[in-house]
């Protein structure tokens, strides 16, 4: 589903690569973990694939196509939940749905039916017609992934979905996106929550310093260190205890 | 369509949502109008109507000084504030208290009838054949009217003084010629044997084909267009904040990746903040035609020109929109965009002619406005107010405020997809 090819992004005045040669394939149906310290790479590398930065090198396909004269198609397969909320705060959950659904080329009943089963899916239902100011973390985070995904995308890309929210917005955040892979979507994810993506991914990469240092389903990456007992472990194990600060 | 549409509705949303920052965009320009044309209106009458109060310091005391304080309180300009010590009166003025001080020299009256008499006996001693003393050899020192103006007062306001005072010493110096000769060639005082009502007289007439009086421009007539014009360009503030915002709360990154053109995006801002800069427009003409004959500030007249002045403001709206559009684009943080932006609106206001006519500006300076879309807009719209033109001689600054709003529009999409670059 995703093929990437020797794809590098060095930012202008930047002394190091961001993602350097980095080659990946992600089958379809699969949920992907990019796990990684701050400023491994991960948003670098999804922005790239959400066409928000041209790379410097290299190149991916997304279903077999570039953006390179499919951009408007590419666009329609994907989905992307940002790590902001990326939603208009005096506008309510319905209106911002209802715009970024349009903007995907829905409309319509359609476009109705499809927020109202999302909202009731995610339980926002009753807060529909409030506006987005007035909302917890944890409604904004639910609001912000049906905003990526009411086009029924074919890949999605989720940028630390579940980061600030509570235990029962996380729990049904993650159940919403399991029943999404099952039915056919292909998940991207990074996160800093390690437990979560252990328990979410079919496979996982952790990159450091722009490049994939280990990669393969959880269990064989714990299997495969030597001493560790989790994910958090084989982590600490592959990119070091020092503190990641840049600036 | 539906994308534009969608965008459109959605910034209609975010700008009936915030009702104070509407009220502001609407009533602002509404009290900036009243308050320009009322001071404007108020300085034409302060210098006709109303009394300006200065101080006279007569150490003359003759018949001159009488006479300037008569023509004084007849111009009905000023109220006359007597003072006997010069440097007390330079002090009150020095301090602001007053504007002006006129100071009339000891012996004006006397040293004036001197050197007239003496003018009139010299012609009248030639006209008899005989030697007279030379006026230029006359030991009769020249008077000097001093003037003490407020430093703070402005220049245009000295100018206009000092003129109305030039000219009536001037007008004093000739009655008292005429004096001079009545007394020299008649014995009764109330003879009149010169006629001494001006010969020249003037009236202002305007220049259309068909002259009536009744379209020379008052103060409503300059204003309305000037600050309308400001006030539509004054847009780009909220614009391009709005645009930052939107870059700030990750909405603008949502939108690079859905399937939606920039020009989309934007279309849907241009459609709603054009629509706002038109109903800033009507608003103005309403208080022009409506609010202001209840103001005492003189009426707007818009009879017959309402679609060609509609038409202007629609491609003034367009330049303004376009500006606002660029700046919100390159701007990374509101304080970037707002100051920028108030400050360079008032750059292009200054430019296009708001404050000082072009034609008044250095050369330099109107060859810059020439390029001031606020300028064109401004020519356009004096042209169906003050000059009643058809739309053919309109299409040249229409077709230049179109160009800015197609140029800055492209720019931002190309700088927009230049960021992708990073």
């Amino acid at each position: 589903m995703i093929q990437i090819n020797q794809l590098s992004k060095k930012y202008k005045n930047a002394e190091r690569f961001s993602v350097h040669n980095l080659d990946l394939v992600i089958d379809e149906g699969e949920v992907f973990g990019i796990l990684g310290p701050n400023g491994a790479g991960k948003t670098t590398l999804i922005s790239m694939l959400s066409s928000l930065l041209k790379p410097t090198s290299g190149s991916f396909t997304i279903d077999g196509l570039s953006y390179q004269g499919h951009m408007s198609r590419l666009k329609q397969l994907i989905g992307i939940v940002p790590q902001e909320y990326a939603l208009y705060p005096t506008l309510t959950a319905f209106e911002n749905l209802k715009y970024f659904g349009s903007m995907y080329g829905l409309k319509g009943m359609e476009l109705t039916q499809k927020i109202n089963e999302h909202l009731e899916i995610l339980g926002l239902k009753p807060f529909a017609h409030k506006k987005i100011q007035t909302f917890s973390g944890g409604m904004k985070r639910r609001i912000n992934l049906i905003a990526g995904i009411l086009h029924k995308p074919k890949v999605l890309f989720l940028d630390e979905p579940t980061v600030g929210v509570d235990v029962q917005s996380k729990n049904a955040i993650m159940s919403f996106l399991k029943e999404l892979n099952e039915n056919g979507t292909t998940i991207l994810y990074t996160s800093h929550h390690l437990n979560e993506a252990e328990e979410f991914c079919s496979r996982i990469a952790i990159i450091d310093l722009g490049t994939i240092i280990c990669k393969g389903k959880p269990e064989e990456l714990i299997r495969n260190e030597p001493e560790a007992k989790n994910l958090e472990e084989v982590f600490l194990a592959r990119t070091g205890k020092a503190l990641r600060d840049y600036a | 369509m539906h994308k534009l549409l969608a965008s459109a509705t959605k910034e209609f949303l975010l700008l009936t949502r915030d009702f104070g920052g509407l009220a502001i965009l609407f009533l602002m320009p509404l009290l900036l109008v009243i308050t320009i044309t009322t001071i404007q209106d108020g300085t034409f009458k302060t210098l006709k109507e109303s009394k300006i109060p200065i101080l006279l310091v007569d150490n003359d005391k003759g018949s001159v000084s009488e006479q300037i304080r008569e023509n004084m309180a007849a111009a009905q300009q000023f109220e006359i504030v007597p003072q006997e010590n010069e440097r007390k009166a330079q002090q009150l003025v020095q301090n602001g208290d007053y504007q002006l001080a006129i100071v009339i020299p000891k012996k004006l009256s006397s040293a004036l009838n001197h050197k007239v008499q003496e003018n009139v006996e010299g012609i009248l001693s030639k006209f008899n054949g005989n030697d007279a003393e030379d006026p230029q050899t006359s030991t009769n020192s020249k008077k000097e009217v001093k003037l003490y103006f407020d430093p703070a007062t402005q220049l245009s306001f000295r100018n206009s003084i000092k003129s109305g005072i030039n000219q009536m010493v001037s007008k004093i110096e000739t009655e008292s010629i005429y004096k001079a000769f009545q007394e020299e060639l008649t014995d009764d005082p109330t003879e009149e044997i010169f006629d001494t009502q001006p010969f020249i007289t003037f009236s202002e007439i305007a220049p259309g084909d068909v002259p009536d009086k009744s379209a020379i421009p008052n103060s409503t007539q300059h204003n309305i267009p000037a600050w309308t014009l400001f006030a539509i360009f004054f847009i780009i503030l909220p614009l391009s904040i709005n645009m930052v915002k939107e870059k700030n709360l990750g909405t603008f990154v949502r939108l690079r990746t859905n399937p939606v053109s920039y020009g989309t995006v934007l279309g849907g801002k241009t459609i709603v903040f054009l629509a706002v800069a038109l109903i800033q427009f009507a608003l103005m003409l309403l208080v022009g035609v409506f609010l202001f004959p209840i103001l005492g500030l003189p009426e707007l007249t818009v009879a017959g020109k309402l679609p060609m002045l509609f038409f202007v403001a629609f491609f003034a709206g367009l330049a303004a929109v376009g500006l606002g559009l660029l700046l919100g684009t390159i701007a990374k943080s509101q304080e970037q965009s707002a100051p920028f932006g108030a400050t360079f609106v008032v750059i292009l206001a200054a430019l296009g002619g708001v404050w000082v006519p072009v034609f008044a500006m250095p050369k330099f300076m109107q060859a810059l406005s020439n390029i001031s879309p606020m300028n064109w807009g401004l020519s356009a719209f004096y042209d169906v107010f003050l000059r009643n033109v058809g739309i053919l001689e309109l299409l040249p600054e229409i077709a230049l405020l179109f160009l800015f709003f197609l140029i800055t529009t492209g720019i931002a999409i190309f700088y927009n997809e230049r960021q992708i670059a990073v």
